[in-house]
């Protein structure tokens, strides 16, 4: 694929007639960040279907792997067939939640490659375009993980409450468990959700305007 | 010569597209020479390399050899950060399909590239307004693409394109996709911004009424250059261009309805 001359990059040149040639500006992360949530705004109800991907994913995984961090804090995590099979469904949960949350992050920023290219017609640095998709994906991974973390974590203590009783049950779910499933789903949804977004939305500013302006979606 | 009465320059344009074991010509050295203030249109028969050129000269594509001077200077040797100021600044693009942003309004799609130049928020939106009104919209400017016509897109592109002041307009088929009053009516717009003020437009276009109103037309066929005409030499009178386009076709020897 060919791609366009890096920002950084500088080759020497002639310089123009009347002086130097001008540059384009780069807009600050605040202005970025404003447009980027604007963009997540005016397509609210795609931003939730997307969102919604990420949500249920985390969900899953907060919730399969609640066991095994249970037990982590709990000092109990023994070898044996009940550990494997924990081990095997949060592998599958990942599994699960990577494949859901590249699925709708792709989707939802390839059909965007015609919009990319034609903010290049406009003058909009790759580096900017980059950055907008990176605001929405922090931002669409933070708030999605972080209510899938709370879906996945009300199950977990519910389940508990329910097989195991208050006293033994809930009570043993300490603050450390819960800050700690917390800070695990929001890094893996975050991370996951970033990665998803800049693998085709820095393809997408390299391209030539043109060619991104023919993608079909 | 000059150093500034050209504005566009192409030397020996080739763009090859490479389709499996074939290689396409599309444009195939094609030199071009347009004035600063002049209306200019490209007209050909379809597939001739009018959206390729219009590309080349747009910085939107890169030529396989061959260079494109905007004001003289050479566009390969632009670094991206120019390149796209060229693009916000200098060169105002309007699309046979619009492409405009279909999840914003009329109003954020005008307001865009000002965004992209720097202009604080208010200002932009003050230009936004301005320029809608210009094109006739000022009354819709919250509605979104979905919810106009094609005409009043077009128009609303024709608005986002001049959002920085360009100094060139290029233009791909900008009344392709649009009924024949409708055309007239954006032909009339542009003919309008480039007499009032001095922007030079280059339009690629398989519409005759756009021989009307420009300066010299660049006919390309096959990638090439087949002949530059003036207007006057075209000798067109104006109106009654329904024979004209008979005539037209007739005297230039190409099947440019295509
Ligand atoms: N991205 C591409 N890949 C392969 N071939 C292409 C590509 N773009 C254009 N072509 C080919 O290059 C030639 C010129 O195409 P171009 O789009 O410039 O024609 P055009 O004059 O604009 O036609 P039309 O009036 O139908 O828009 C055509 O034969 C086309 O098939
Ligand atoms: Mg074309």
């Amino acid at each position: 694929m060919t791609t366009e001359a890096t920002e950084t990059g500088r080759k020497p040149k002639a310089e123009g007639v009347g002086g130097g040639i001008k540059t384009q500006i780069n807009l600050p992360w605040s202005k970025a960040a404003q447009i980027a949530m604007n963009s997540l705004k005016i397509r609210f109800w795609r931003s939730m279907i997307t969102g919604a991907g990420i949500f249920l994913g985390i969900a899953f995984l907060c919730f399969s792997g609640s066991p095994i961090l249970i037990s982590l804090f709990q000092h109990k995590l023994v070898p044996g067939p009940d550990l494997n099979r924990q081990v095997w469904l949060v592998v599958m949960a990942l599994l699960v939640c990577t494949v859901g949350i590249m699925n709708s992050m792709l989707m939802s920023v390839s059909e965007r490659f015609r919009e990319i290219g034609t903010m290049k017609c406009l003058g909009a640095l790759n580096s900017l375009i980059v950055r907008l998709f990176l605001i929405e994906a922090l931002f669409m991974g933070f708030v999605s993980s972080f209510g899938g973390w709370v879906l996945g974590f009300f199950a977990v203590f519910l389940v508990r409450w329910i097989t195991l009783g208050w006293a033994g049950g809930v009570t043993s779910l300490t603050p450390g468990i819960i800050a700690g499933s917390l800070v695990l789903s929001v890094l893996i949804g975050g991370a996951l959700t970033l990665i998803a977004a800049l693998l085709p939305a820095q393809r997408a500013a390299q391209m030539p305007p043109a060619a991104a302006l023919r993608t079909e979606v | 010569m000059s150093a500034t009465e050209y504005i566009v320059r192409t030397k020996d344009v080739v763009k090859v597209f490479t389709l499996g074991e074939e290689k396409l010509r599309a444009l195939d050295g094609v030199n071009v020479d347009i004035r600063r203030g002049e209306y200019i249109s490209i007209m050909g028969p379809s597939g001739s390399g009018k959206s390729t050129l219009f590309n080349a000269i747009g910085g939107l594509d890169k030529p396989d050899s061959g260079s494109v001077f905007i004001n003289d200077v050479d566009m390969a040797q632009l670094d991206a950060g120019e390149l796209a100021y060229l693009r916000c600044h200098t060169i105002g693009y309007i699309f046979q399909t619009f492409n405009l942003i279909t999840v914003m309004t009329a109003l954020e799609n005008v307001t865009l590239p000002t965004i992209f130049a720097g202009t604080p928020t208010d200002d932009g939106i003050a230009r936004g307004m301005e320029l809608l009104d210009i094109v006739g919209l000022g009354h819709r400017y919250h509605h979104k693409p979905s919810q106009l016509s094609g005409g009043q897109q077009q128009r609303v592109a024709i608005a986002r394109s001049l959002a920085n002041n360009p100094s060139i307009i290029l233009a791909d088929e900008p009344t392709g996709n649009l009924d024949s009053k409708t055309g007239e009516e954006i032909i009339a717009l542009l003919r309008r911004l480039n007499k009032e003020q001095g922007v030079t437009i280059i339009t690629a276009t398989h519409d005759y009424k756009m021989v009307d109103v420009s300066d010299r037309v660049i006919w390309i066929r096959d990638g090439k250059v087949e002949k530059i005409e003036n207007r006057a030499d075209i000798q067109l009178s104006i109106g009654g261009m329904a024979g004209e386009a008979e005539h037209l076709a007739g005297a230039a020897g190409v099947d440019a309805v295509g």
